[in-house]
């Protein structure tokens, strides 16, 4: 038993899951109002601590403090069973995303996994029992809507979401994804091909199928972890709270929490895999290889430059929030099947002629 | 009669949605912007910042009692106040000012004069129907407490909100 990787690995676990994953998501919810309040001409909450900023701690304490209710006309099991759903996959995803590139001699992941976004979409994809199970036991009819619509949803969107992916792993031919940070440190973000191999002919066309992908993947996103402009399940003028409108205190913190946890876990990915990661533009104090030591002080600076890239995503999860309204189902739907899937599709057959003629 | 609205015709471009969003962030974007560097003026941080020093002069907010400079308490207890609250907010017990006393002619004062600030609407009839012009609306309006009897000033409180007020008739004090 090599007791030096499983007390490092605890040690990532409890910094980037607990200490820095789930207070992001505490402050994305203040980031949230606070942007919010920022587009309509208010204020936002800017009471408790400096700039509002301690307000995730009393909304925490408050929802502690709150009555756990739970209705008697519920299924009690799966009831209590939902909120864990949602949440558990959303903070499992983070097992694989690289947050930086070495400290210590120690990767900046948690899991250095070979299937990282197979690993992603297959536990992502499980948060939808918790919704299903919590609009079903809740015996209620809003929450059953909300239920259903989500999983339609969250289903409908998913295919898009892997195929989205397709060209970009046919185009790295890896899925680890550590190594497809670092290759695009060295050659380049997906997106911004403009140092190292990046910047050929090949490069800049490949970019186009990319910058499709990207698209798709973002929209799908906001699809999967419910949000507006696709929060259909939760829309409040027709079905009061979607699928948790039965819920109270830390399990309804929990569906939100989960939410919010989603949300981060996405721009991670998105990051991850189109905007170069932890590294920085045009290859500086970029590693040479997966396997290069990497001076302590560059790695602290690509655990920021991952961060900051989340923060960016998701205060542009925010703004377009808080900018577009929300769409109609069918149109949701038709968004998702007829252009989406079709798009991702003919964009993976694309890559492959790209790919085939630049080889 | 129904009417037909004749939806709009859109661009191949406009299908995209992608031109929509950039045109709503921009909208978006705009007022988050100016928010942030100050230019859109958002609401008055209440505790901190007030509306005292603006208040208007005419400004009905907590009545309250007043003497006079030789520090005699103006009222004399003839409850015309007390007959004219639309509320029946304010309530007095008067007594008879002992012949000892250096104002012994006046002969009446309130020996409890209570104000219930819940009733109160702040009309500001007390003050008009005052003969004695003992009775005057201050500028108070944050008026709290954690009960209702907290909520009823006593006389004691309706001097130290009122103060003395100087200049104004002051017909007893010569003999007549």
């Amino acid at each position: 038993m090599d007791w030096h990787i499983i007390i490092a690995a605890v040690i990532k676990i409890v910094v980037f899951v607990f200490l820095v994953t789930l207070p992001m998501v505490a402050m994305s919810v203040w980031a949230e109002r606070r942007v919010s309040a920022a587009i309509q001409d208010r204020v936002g909450p800017n009471r408790v601590g400096p700039f509002g900023l301690l307000q995730a701690v009393a909304d925490g304490i408050k929802f502690l403090l709150k009555e756990d209710f739970t209705p008697a006309h519920v299924n009690k099991f799966y009831f209590w069973l939902a909120p864990a759903l949602t949440m558990v996959p959303a903070l499992l995803t983070c097992a694989v995303i690289p947050f930086g590139s070495r400290l210590f001699g120690e990767k900046m992941v948690i899991a250095d996994l070979d299937v990282g976004p197979l690993f992603v979409f297959a536990i992502a994809s499980l948060s939808v029992y918790g919704i299903v199970l919590a609009g079903w036991s809740s015996n209620s009819k809003y929450s059953f809507l909300g239920g259903v619509r989500s999983t339609s949803q969250m289903i409908s969107y998913e295919i898009a979401l892997g195929l989205s992916v397709v060209p970009l792993i046919m185009i790295y031919g890896e899925l680890n994804l550590g190594r497809i940070v670092q290759e695009q440190a060295m050659n380049g973000w997906a997106l911004l091909p403009l140092w190292g191999e990046g910047l050929s002919v090949k490069g800049f066309i490949l970019a186009v199928p990319i910058f499709i992908s990207f698209i798709i993947f973002m929209t799908s996103m906001f699809a999967e972890t419910n949000r507006l402009p696709f929060d259909l399940p939760e829309c409040e003028t027709e079905l009061v709270a979607g699928y948790h409108t039965e819920y109270s205190s830390m399990k309804f913190a929990l569906f939100f929490l989960g939410e919010y946890a989603a949300m981060i876990i996405g721009s991670g990915l998105a990051v991850t895999l189109f905007l170069g990661g932890w590294s920085l533009p045009f290859g500086w104090l970029a590693p040479e290889s997966v396997d290069a030591a990497v001076p302590w002080w560059h790695g602290l600076i690509h655990i920021g430059v991952y961060f900051t890239k989340v923060i960016a995503l998701i205060i542009f999860f925010i703004v377009i929030r808080w900018t577009l309204p929300r769409f109609r189902y069918d149109q949701l739907m038709r968004l998702g099947w007829v252009f989406f899937f079709e798009i991702a599709l003919a964009n993976v057959v694309i890559t492959a002629i790209l790919l085939a003629i630049f080889k | 009669m129904a009417i037909i609205v004749q939806r709009p015709k859109l661009k191949w471009w406009e299908h995209l949605y992608i031109p929509g969003i950039l045109s709503g962030m921009r909208v978006t974007l705009g007022h988050f912007f100016s928010i942030l560097s100050g230019r859109t003026k958002v609401t008055m941080q209440y505790p901190e910042e007030k509306w005292d020093s603006h208040l208007p002069e005419h400004y009905r907010g907590a009545p309250a009692l007043v003497t006079d400079e030789h520090g005699r308490e103006r009222c004399v207890a003839c409850q015309l106040c007390e007959f004219i609250c639309p509320p029946r907010a304010i309530t007095i017990r008067p007594e008879e000012i002992p012949s000892d006393d250096k104002w012994a002619k006046v002969e009446k004062r309130p020996r409890a004069f209570d104000i219930d600030m819940i009733r109160c609407i702040y009309c500001g009839l007390c003050e008009e129907v005052c003969p004695e012009q003992a009775i005057y609306l201050r500028k108070d309006y944050a008026i709290t407490g954690l009960s209702r009897a907290e909520m009823v000033h006593d006389k004691t409180k309706l001097y130290e909100i009122g103060g003395v007020r100087e200049g104004l008739v002051n017909k007893w004090n010569d003999l007549k």
